[in-house]
């Protein structure tokens, strides 16, 4: 076999910064300069090199006669000081009887470059190393700028939701639109009607036929809704089955009733979904503010939704016009 | 126009003028918002009505402008994050003009959307350099002047920096590096980043 000699000591340096060379009794005779920064103050040199590295794969490693099995292998390394850097090597022989020990921080190279103060002038010009740290921080930065993006842009839809006073489905305004208008009329003391009205059996349409039916029926009552009542009111969708309209001036019990039964009426005429027929009706409980009496927005509410449960009691489909003593009875 | 820039613009002008001078920008340049995100993408118009909108406001001609732009984006604590990354590109002022040439890749490599000119750097002599940068938005060579100006500092190098004008979508900047190691420069701590 060729002898062959280990190339100059420099030439090893620049290519492999990280190379260890340990002689035929497992000394170590030489460690490259990035290496030395590792363990600051430590000889290396005439150290035995089991006793700095732990070869832990592919088995742990008690002897050189065991490091030469392994020869070519990937090895798992772990310094035995603190902090236990983590590393990747291999070994080969270096023609004399004894090896050279390559190595390289693998992963932990994040935690590594911070501990041991390393700089790009401490990576062989062809290791990436330097490079995948930048790509981690250009990553990171651009990462966190994706981030605020999203959080700026989820702020402004939850802003929109708050703001927005109208219901997806149906179209008709929502709660938060009928709490501001009922607040508004008040304030301005002009007198109006409120009907609170609850779909019948609308459950088990939902149920029977399923959501796309009920999603049909829904729109259909919206119709129905904007037909019946007059350009100035404002009709909202204040629950699933539940809507309220606000007749601004219009007071006058006769009227209302006239009104409430032909919207019971329109309620009842089935509607046809996919071949099914689908039948509802509606429950109305009415409060007619005067514009004068000293009065809560909520209080308002509250009645004509005692109005209501009165009208679900008396068995559905009609209309009642709150009473105080209505509260009374229940 | 890429979000990053204009929004590196907009840091700049609130950091070196102050938020009622960009307040004043945006209004001069018709812009109905308050700020750019850094990750969307405007119009290429949009940079032009900023740029002539910043010269009415800041009273000052573009191309001084621009070059303020590339000392703020490289020397600014907010903008730490850009000078660090560049520094990645060599251990020297003369190993990091070498790697200017890969600077678009970079930036791609970084975030894939954004397109920088194309950028050429050719050795005259050991320290007579010229750059010759090529892209759709003219007025890049002078940020890229008072980038490399603040860049050398950085590296601690004495290097004379100076935009040669242009033409056809071209720009060529001379660098002539008078001292490799002038002064110590600032430190670049590899492992530093902190998220």
């Amino acid at each position: 076999m060729m002898m062959m000699s280990i190339p100059k000591q420099d030439t090893l340096d620049i290519l492999c910064p990280m190379h260890v060379q340990v002689d035929a009794t497992g000394h170590i005779t030489h460690v490259g300069p990035t290496l030395r920064k590792v363990r600051p103050g430590k000889p290396w040199v005439g150290e035995r090199v089991l006793e700095v590295l732990r070869i832990m794969r592919p088995r742990e490693v008690m002897n050189m006669d065991e490091l030469f099995r392994i020869l070519g292998d990937k090895l798992h390394i772990e310094l035995r000081d603190a902090p236990r850097t983590g590393l990747k090597g291999v070994a080969m022989p270096d023609g004399t009887g004894g090896v050279i020990v390559n190595l390289t921080f693998g992963i932990s190279v994040l935690d590594a470059v911070r501990d041991f103060a390393l700089s790009s002038a401490d990576f062989a010009p062809t290791d990436l190393t330097v490079e995948m740290l930048y790509l981690v921080e250009a990553k990171s930065a651009a990462m966190e700028a994706s981030r605020k993006l999203n959080l700026r842009l989820q702020g402004a839809k939850l802003a929109a939701e708050q703001q927005a006073v109208t219901d997806t489905l149906t179209g008709l305004k929502n709660r938060r639109a009928m709490d501001q208008a009922l607040e508004k009329y008040v304030e301005m003391g002009r007198p109006f009607a409120l009907m609170h009205i609850d779909l019948d059996y609308f459950k088990a349409v939902n149920d029977t036929y399923g959501h796309a039916a009920g999603d049909h029926v829904l729109l259909n009552v919206a119709t129905i809704f904007r037909r019946m009542t007059r350009v100035g009111d404002i009709i909202a969708r204040v629950g699933g089955d539940e809507f309220v309209v606000l007749m601004p001036g219009n007071t006058v019990k006769s009227n209302l009733t006239r009104t409430g039964q032909r919207i019971i009426d329109a309620l009842e005429k089935p509607t046809d979904f996919k071949g099914e027929t689908c039948r509802i009706s509606g429950s109305i409980g009415t409060v007619i503010w005067n514009g004068r009496s000293d009065v809560n927005p909520e209080t308002l509410m509250d009645d004509a939704d005692v109005a209501l449960y009165a009208s679900k009691n008396a068995g559905r489909a009609r209309q009642t016009f709150y009473d105080p003593k209505l509260r009374d009875s229940t | 126009m890429h979000g990053l820039a204009l929004r590196a613009v907009q840091l700049f002008v609130n950091d070196c003028h102050g938020a009622a001078k960009w307040a004043k920008i945006l209004n001069s340049a018709g812009f109905e918002f308050d700020e750019f995100e850094a990750m969307l993408d405007y119009e290429e118009e949009v940079a032009q009505k900023l740029l002539v909108a910043m010269t009415d406001v800041l009273e000052r001609p573009a191309s001084d402008i621009l070059e303020d732009i590339g000392t703020y984006l490289v020397s600014h604590p907010n903008v730490e994050a850009l000078r660090r990354l560049l520094r990645f590109g060599g251990v020297t002022f003369e190993e990091f003009l070498h790697s200017l040439d890969e600077l678009p890749d970079r930036a791609r490599l970084a975030v894939p959307d954004l397109v920088l000119p194309s950028i050429e750097l050719r050795e005259h002599s050991a320290v007579n350099f010229s750059i010759i940068c090529q892209g759709n938005f003219e007025g890049f060579g002078h940020v890229l002047a008072g980038l490399l100006r603040t860049m050398a500092d950085d590296y601690g190098a004495l290097a004379f920096v100076e935009h040669g004008g242009g033409g056809q979508g071209a720009e060529t900047l001379s660098v002539t590096l008078l001292e490799a190691t002038f002064s110590e420069g600032r430190k670049f701590d590899l492992g530093a980043h902190v998220a």
